[in-house]
């Protein structure tokens, strides 16, 4: 059957199984690589993005459930007037390196900024406790959220 | 020559891609028509593979199969040693081993294919306490003075055995490898890797190609440590084969279980330790025995000994030192490289040994390592003479003085103190309120990392960096360095642009592809920003003064007028030997390295005497890495390589059962996540090589080498008890509080009580063949080391 939701805004009709993962859905039918797998079994968050507004694991969820909902990836945090808030806050505070892990890391960041996450160090790690990342060993990339976070209009 | 670097730093270059999901890894590229591959892995620890049976019911015209038969070269995957073949020919020697491969138009197919194809083996006994192997893969020794005479006069001598187990690199990137057929008869790689020049030589060799039909090209690569060293080569052989075969393009990308069940780890040891003292605190001898288990294949296992029976006295001066290291062979995975690269298994024993020796003369562990830290001009185990850049003091002292560790030590002594005389000898039973549960605990480690490849590598490596001014004026710098998150291609535009008194943005990178950019070398060993960002230094002083002295202009006025007039310049420089530094590889004496990294860390821990689970509050890591080049980049180092250090001290172990690692996935291999992290306090101290023109000394392992040892000693002055192997886990920390038996050994493989008896394997249908020898073949290696390797 085709299955309808918006990702990034754009409208989109998919012909697939429903039980294909969303990651391979916006991956292999969309081309929105951004997004990448890490362990395929939701333990790592490599493959995070938003729907409605909250973190999934994108390789947990079948494009089944997704139907009718907004799917928000890493290619729709930018716009035209360049990369938004919390983009700008990694690449100035170190917040990436080796960068695989780094999209689910900025739509969690996005979910925690979105519903009002305050610059409190403990809040963020417990809001990022499902994005894994071996190379920054978490610190700049608390202080990258911390700083969007504190200059978020309230 | 020394360079100033500018007060603003540059931005990482490759960050914009990264942070809007269009940079592209290995598995984002598309290839179209690329066929899916797959390997296929015994599934025993040893034994003779009698055959490998194709389901007649499955179509298999639909796909491709390839078997060691199928080599169209050597069957051998090239690096120090030619023990490690492509595919098992008859004698399988570890779990998971590559036996066959696969290729399918398509993954269903594949998946299918994958169900209907089985192998016939036969068991062979195994191998898996290195106590117990007899294959020795290398063996050094370093000696100092009379150790045994030294022993005779110490007042105290002090023993101890301290194991460790295997750890993941646990890159979040998967290994992943596309072969592409070029129209030349070769074969292009795209992939995930840290040395594409490791890659083009075994490449060469398996499927005989020349210099120029062997490409290979590095993706975006997502985390290596080491971990993409290596291993690396020989999945490009395999998606290549079979690339070959079906005339398209092939990808061989890993999942997270394949990648864990199969590819190296860091060697687990076991090191012994006999100390001598005197009374008032002085260091008499120190007697070092360290056995590395390498598991099935040689990899770079030699190196990775080498380097850690180097270290193994830790930066302490000493006047008798014997060290003896070897490493064996085990039917198990083999082990490779993993930042520290053998440092941090030698480190973490002779630390703790350190900080029980303070505790058996009742002296501060901060102040014994004031007494016995190096000091310029004094000599190591292998007879180098520290000429310059001795700095273990000075960390020991920024990091103690940032961590309040003298303060927060008598806090939680007191403490300690009033927890035994309120309490009974701890039980679970008498622990019910909160406050009782939880014991803080402070404790400190220094090492220090020789910097650059070992002994003489460097020199054998000769490596080249290249700079060229483009006839249309670009500036390109030209190095096989890869980046893998450090970040290679940030600090190398504004080295050169710095030396060139231009701006960052005006350098471009070259691609790290092997057709278009020199060897400069391995992406290991922390050499990157040392020994070839120095060669981009000395590439862009060549280039400044010959424009210069051609234009009679600065460069950055001058440099593009200059491209149209002589049609642009190259500039490619060779690495040369450092001034007076010698190592004699015969004698294993001389400068094992041209400088070292200091490093010291402070833990504090809080550890739940209920479960035995530490947490890790904080940590201070004071590091001299010789000359900071870009601060965020470098404080990253040191913090990413800290909480590695904590999940090696803590929660990372692998266990097997029958040589199968068995904690092969996500869910049960564990690492830090942001909750389990301590805040991590990086402190970056300077004190400049004179041998590189920039006195960076690399960054990248130092950090590495001292978390596990802080934290196991903060762990003992939270509890009073002593964890001897890493992890320090919750199970042995609750064995060590109450003398309970401790879970088993880490790095050594369990039997099955199925598995007690030879019988033939699961997948075996029938009994072994007649004549089968069933001892395990005693092997000699006839091969020579080929050379350089390093981390």
């Amino acid at each position: 059957m085709t299955y309808r939701f918006t990702v990034n805004g754009a409208d989109v009709a998919l012909d697939v199984p429903g039980m294909r993962r969303l990651l391979d859905a916006l991956r292999e039918d969309l081309g929105l690589t951004g997004t990448k797998e890490g362990c395929g079994e939701g333990e790592c968050g490599a493959c995070s993005v938003l729907i409605d507004g909250e973190v999934v694991d994108s390789c947990l969820v079948p494009v089944s459930q997704v139907d009718g909902t907004s799917v928000m990836t890493v290619e729709g945090l930018a716009s035209d007037a360049g990369m938004d808030a919390i983009q700008e806050a990694f690449l100035v505070h170190g917040g990436a390196q080796c960068g695989i892990c780094t999209p689910g890391m900025l739509m969690a960041a996005r979910a925690y900024i979105d519903q009002g996450g305050a610059p409190v160090d403990e809040d963020i790690r417990e809001a990022i406790a499902g994005n894994l990342c071996r190379c920054t060993g978490y610190t700049k990339i608390i202080d990258a959220i911390a700083a969007a976070a504190a200059a978020q209009p309230v | 020559m020394r360079v100033g670097i500018a007060k603003a730093f540059p931005l990482r270059r490759e960050g914009p891609a990264k942070l809007t999901g269009t940079a592209l890894y290995t598995d984002d590229l598309v290839f179209p028509g690329a066929w899916y591959g797959q390997t296929i892995r015994s599934t025993v620890a040893h034994g003779q593979l009698l055959g490998i049976e194709l389901d007649p019911a499955f179509d298999w015209s639909r796909v491709v199969v390839l078997t060691a038969a199928d080599l169209p070269g050597e069957n051998v995957v090239s690096l120090i040693k030619d023990d490690q073949p492509i595919l098992v020919a008859d004698e399988i020697r570890h779990q998971a081993e590559p036996v066959a491969l696969l290729a399918a138009p398509d993954r269903e197919t594949l998946r299918e294919a994958k169900q209907r194809i089985h192998l016939r083996t036969a068991d062979l006994p195994a191998v898996f306490d290195p106590l117990e192997a007899t294959q020795e893969f290398a063996h050094f020794a370093l000696a100092k003075g009379d150790v045994e005479a030294g022993l005779a006069e110490a007042e105290l001598v002090i023993e101890g055995t301290y194991r460790v187990g295997h750890q993941e690199q646990l890159y979040i990137e998967n290994n992943a490898m596309i072969a592409v057929p070029r129209p030349d008869g070769g074969m292009a790689i795209h992939g995930s890797m840290q040395c594409p020049y490791y890659i083009h030589a075994a490449l060469k060799r398996a499927l005989r190609l020349t210099d120029s039909q062997a490409v290979i090209i590095q993706a975006e690569t997502g985390g290596g440590f080491g971990g993409k060293e290596e291993y690396p080569s020989i999945i490009a052989i395999h998606a290549a084969l079979l690339a070959q075969r079906v005339g398209k393009p092939v990808r061989m990308i890993y999942d997270r279980h394949e990648d864990l069940a199969a590819t190296t780890k860091r060697h687990p040891a076991i090191v012994k330790h006999r100390t001598g003292v005197t009374r008032d605190g002085r260091l008499v001898a120190m007697d070092i025995e360290v056995v590395m288990d390498g598991g099935a294949y040689c990899t770079l296992t030699p190196v990775v000994l080498s380097r850690g029976t180097l270290h193994a006295g830790g930066p302490y001066s000493c006047p008798n030192v014997r060290v003896v290291g070897r490493a064996v062979a085990t039917n198990t995975p083999p082990n490779g490289a993993f930042r520290g690269f053998g440092a941090p298994q030698t480190e973490f024993a002779v630390e703790m040994q350190v900080n029980r020796i303070a505790e058996a003369l009742g002296m501060s562990p901060l102040e014994l390592r004031r007494r016995w830290v190096y000091q310029l001009g004094d000599e190591t185990p292998s007879g180098q003479i520290l000429r310059e850049s001795v700095a273990g003091a000075e960390v020991l002292e920024r990091a103690a003085e940032a961590a309040e560790y003298e303060r927060i030590r008598s806090q939680t002594a007191h403490a300690r103190e009033e927890r035994s005389a309120s309490a009974a000898p701890s039980s679970v039973a008498q622990l019910t309120s909160g406050a009782e549960r939880t014991a803080r605990g402070i404790g400190i480690a220094l090492a220090w990392h020789g910097a650059g490849f070992t002994g003489s590598g460097e020199v054998k490596l000769a490596s080249v960096a290249s700079l060229e001014l483009t006839a249309d004026g670009r500036i390109v710098v030209l190095t096989g360095s890869t980046e893998m998150g450090q970040g290679t291609k940030t600090i190398f535009p504004q080295l050169a642009a710095e030396q060139l008194g231009i701006d960052e943005s005006s350098v471009e990178m070259a691609p790290q592809d092997t057709s278009i950019v020199p060897d400069s070398g391995p992406t290991v060993a922390s050499r990157t920003a040392m020994v070839v960002g120095g060669l981009v230094i000395q590439a862009a002083t060549r280039m400044r003064e010959t424009v210069e002295a051609s234009t009679g202009r600065a460069f950055a006025d001058s440099y593009a007028e200059y491209a149209g007039a002589h049609g642009g310049l190259r500039v490619d420089q060779q690495f040369e030997a450092y001034p007076n530094v010698k190592f004699d590889d015969e004698t294993y004496r001389g400068d094992a390295y041209p400088v070292y990294g200091w490093a010291c860390a402070v833990a504090e821990v809080d550890v739940d005497l209920d479960t035995g689970e530490t947490q890790v509050r904080s940590i201070v890591s004071a590091n001299d890495i010789g000359k900071v080049i870009h601060p965020v980049l470098a404080e990253g180092q040191v913090e990413g390589g800290t909480l590695q250090g904590v999940g090696y001290a803590t929660i990372e172990e692998i266990k097997l059962v029958d040589g199968r690692y068995l904690n092969d996935r996500l869910a049960t291999y564990l690492i830090p996540t942001a909750l389990d992290a301590p805040r991590i306090e990086a402190i970056l101290v300077e004190n400049p090589f004179s041998g590189a023109p920039h006195g960076a000394k690399g960054v990248g392992e130092l950090p590495m080498d001292v978390p596990a040892a802080a934290v196991v000693a903060a762990i003992h002055d939270a509890t009073g008890a002593w964890i001897h192997d890493l992890p320090a886990s919750p199970e042995r920390v609750i064995a060590a509080l109450h003398g309970i038996a401790p879970p088993p050994l880490p790095g050594i493989s369990t039997i099955s009580p199925r598995s007690v008896a030879p019988a033939p394997s699961a997948d075996d249908a029938g009994a072994p063949e007649e004549g089968l020898d069933p001892q395990p073949e005693a092997r000699t290696d006839p091969q020579p080391m080929r050379g350089p390797y390093q981390e």
